[in-house]
């Protein structure tokens, strides 16, 4: 600790009023923007204090969208971001958690060799293996799907490997215990490792769901349906239009509205992260 | 109730390497037997072995009159004391002594019946909703004998469940454990590398070494009449003094020239044969009235309060002796040793038996 002075205190609270002004203000644009109509915002003399439009824009975006570009609601868009989201951050997590109890837990010829194989895949992500993805995609029927969106998304090495190194730091004890008591291998997984597992799984979900929350490639390649478009995709449309002004207004309603699940569920899953962070003990 | 019954039984790992080398025990319906070793001496092996939680490389484990060596932990009517008690973090003190009773399908009122009464006699009835971390080291150290307990095992196995706590507390939970194990009359086996525990608690003694049983015995058959130096060296605090010494005839023996008689030597030993000569440090007496006496050069004096401990040479070999406080004048640089007859232990040098009468 640096020892505390008047004049110290006043320039550390100096640099971090800069700084969280250069983070805010931009999303504090957003919001005054979603505030005001189109013409305020286009003269270019946006006041910094909100306007009387919120209500109108709100309504209008979330219930309607932009006629133009995205000719859907944005509210089925955020449906969709959060349904492809959710798929996204569930299905790893059930993904990754058995695999990692096979992995660690099971030994089965080639368990070194199926470990190697899912931690290789870390180098694949989808942006490199997008041709072969998207075309057994395709094969498969699954464009304009919610299967399509997240099914290419569930494989994570990420989480197979947090878990196997959670799992890793169980004393065997437990096992042997669990053993003892009666437990099979499906007993001490459900009984005894999810329990243990939790404020891990809720950290995957917390990433993963926003990793799901913000695709644009793959939403972007397998939907072609207006009704299948996701927030992310919706706001990246309202913004290039090409034969028509730009609806601002509509656009940072839909860039505030876009904030709004990942901000609650970093806001909801972190009391549980840090409580489990603070209680851990095996 | 059950008796448990070891028939040569081994363990070998992958890469050839034996941790058990063809053990044969028999424990006794409702006895406590300790199994004691320096580590690496296969003891928590064998008791896992007996547990299920280790395969059987060879041999046969009955518990009963059945033989488990393919049966499931779960299924073979035991309950285990782990090291690091080895408590559900996330199941509350009553869950974690219920869990085994929950996954066989007992009762709901039978559970808590039994739950109950293990805490009752455990003491731990004010903790049943509390999570283990909120225990103390003891206190979790009951919840694992209650664990145990609730499922009225046929044998209760305890892999070194004291090591985890401090020293005061190891010997009030060593009382406990034996007052226990009277109370409830369950075949009991331990497994601890403490010599201390291993005295105070068995009915039988088993000392193993390398993978082999050394000696099985009363605690004080054991430690009156050692089979070999490792265990004459093992048990006992401080360790027995080995002197390198001669047969001179039968019944005597020369150590560094001087002589000692000895009451339990085999006989047709041939005089001038090199025999290793053990004496405990609390067996012999300063003063030289005995016909058999040996002479000590102090080096140090250890103070433990009620007894000291004489450190020096015998003969050119280490030397230890124990003598109350007092009774040997402070600053004594040379002390002559009475020995009694029948405290004279003769290994053979070569094969380390005892040299006793047959």
């Amino acid at each position: 600790m640096v020892e505390s002075g008047r004049y110290r205190n006043l320039l550390a609270y100096f640099v971090l009023t800069v700084g969280i002004v250069i983070v805010a203000f931009p999303v504090y644009l957003a919001i005054l923007a979603s505030t005001f109509d189109s013409a305020t915002i286009i003269n270019g003399n946006m006041p910094l204090l909100p306007g009387n439009q919120a209500v109108e824009n709100y309504h209008r975006t979330i219930f309607i969208g932009s006629a133009r570009s995205t000719r859907e609601p944005v509210g089925t868009m955020m449906l969709n971001s959060f349904i492809m989201a959710m798929g996204i951050a569930i299905g790893k997590i059930l993904i990754s958690v058995l695999s990692a109890f096979a992995v660690v837990y099971f030994s089965f010829p080639f368990r070194k060799t199926a470990f190697w194989i899912i931690f290789i895949t870390l180098m694949l992500p989808v942006e490199v293996r997008i041709y072969p993805t998207y075309k057994i995609v395709a094969d498969l029927g699954l464009l304009d799907t919610y299967t399509g969106l997240v099914l290419p998304l569930i494989a994570s090495a990420t989480g197979t490997l947090l878990f196997r190194q959670f799992f890793m730091t169980i004393p065997d004890e437990l096992l042997e215990a669990s053993k003892i008591d009666g437990a099979g291998p499906f007993r001490f997984f459900k009984d005894t490792l999810i329990p243990l597992s939790i404020t891990t799984i809720a950290a995957l979900f917390v990433i993963q769901f926003i990793y799901g929350w913000n695709q644009y490639l793959w939403p972007l390649l397998i939907t072609t349906k207006d009704s299948m478009q996701t927030i992310v995709i919706g706001i990246k449309k309202m913004i290039t239009t090409q034969d028509a002004l730009t609806e601002w207004q509509i656009a940072m309603t839909t860039a505030v509205l876009a904030m709004v699940p990942p901000v609650l569920v970093v806001v909801f899953m972190q009391r549980l992260f840090v409580k489990g962070l603070v209680e851990t003990e095996k | 109730m059950a008796g448990v019954t070891l028939d040569t039984v081994r363990k070998i790992y992958a890469g050839n390497v034996e941790a058990v080398k063809g053990v044969s025990l028999g424990i006794e319906d409702g006895s406590f037997c300790v199994l004691v070793g320096p580590s690496g001496c296969g003891k928590s092996t064998l008791l896992r072995m007996i547990a299920g939680l280790e395969t059987i490389s060879g041999g046969t484990v009955k518990i009963g009159d059945r033989v488990v060596n393919e049966i499931e932990p779960s299924d073979r009517d035991i309950a285990m004391v782990f090291q690091n008690y080895a408590l559900y973090p996330h199941m509350s003190v009553y869950d974690n002594m219920a869990y085994g009773l929950k996954n066989r399908g007992t009762p709901k009122d039978e559970i808590e019946k039994r739950v109950k009464e293990a805490a009752r006699i455990l003491a731990i009835e004010p903790f049943l909703t509390r999570k283990p971390r909120a225990l103390s080291g003891g206190q979790r150290q009951r919840v694992a004998m209650g664990r145990a307990i609730v499922r009225k095992p046929q044998v209760f196995l305890f892999d070194e469940p004291l090591s985890n706590l401090d020293a005061k507390l190891r010997v009030q939970m060593r009382v406990e454990i034996k007052r226990l194990q009277r109370a409830l009359g369950v075949t009991s086996i331990y497994v601890t590398h403490d010599q201390v525990e291993a005295m105070t608690l068995s009915d039988k003694l088993v000392v193993m070494s390398g993978g082999q049983i050394e000696q099985v015995g009363t605690p004080s058959e054991v430690y009156r009449r050692p089979e070999t130096r490792f265990v004459a060296t093992f048990i006992g605090s401080p360790p027995m003094n080995i002197l390198p010494g001669k047969v001179e005839g039968p019944g005597r023996v020369s150590v560094g020239g001087q002589i000692l008689t000895v009451t339990d030597m085999r006989e047709g030993l041939s005089p001038g044969t090199a025999i290793e000569v053990g004496l405990r440090p609390e067996d012999v007496q300063a003063g030289g009235s005995s016909s058999s006496t040996l002479v000590m050069d102090v080096d140090f004096v250890e103070e433990l309060g009620a007894t000291q401990l004489f450190h020096g040479k015998v003969a050119g070999a280490e030397f230890i002796v124990q003598a109350s406080t007092g009774q040997i004048a402070a600053g004594t640089r040379k002390l002559t040793l009475s020995v009694d007859p029948a405290n004279v232990h003769l290994f053979d040098p070569q094969t380390t038996k005892r040299l006793g009468r047959v």
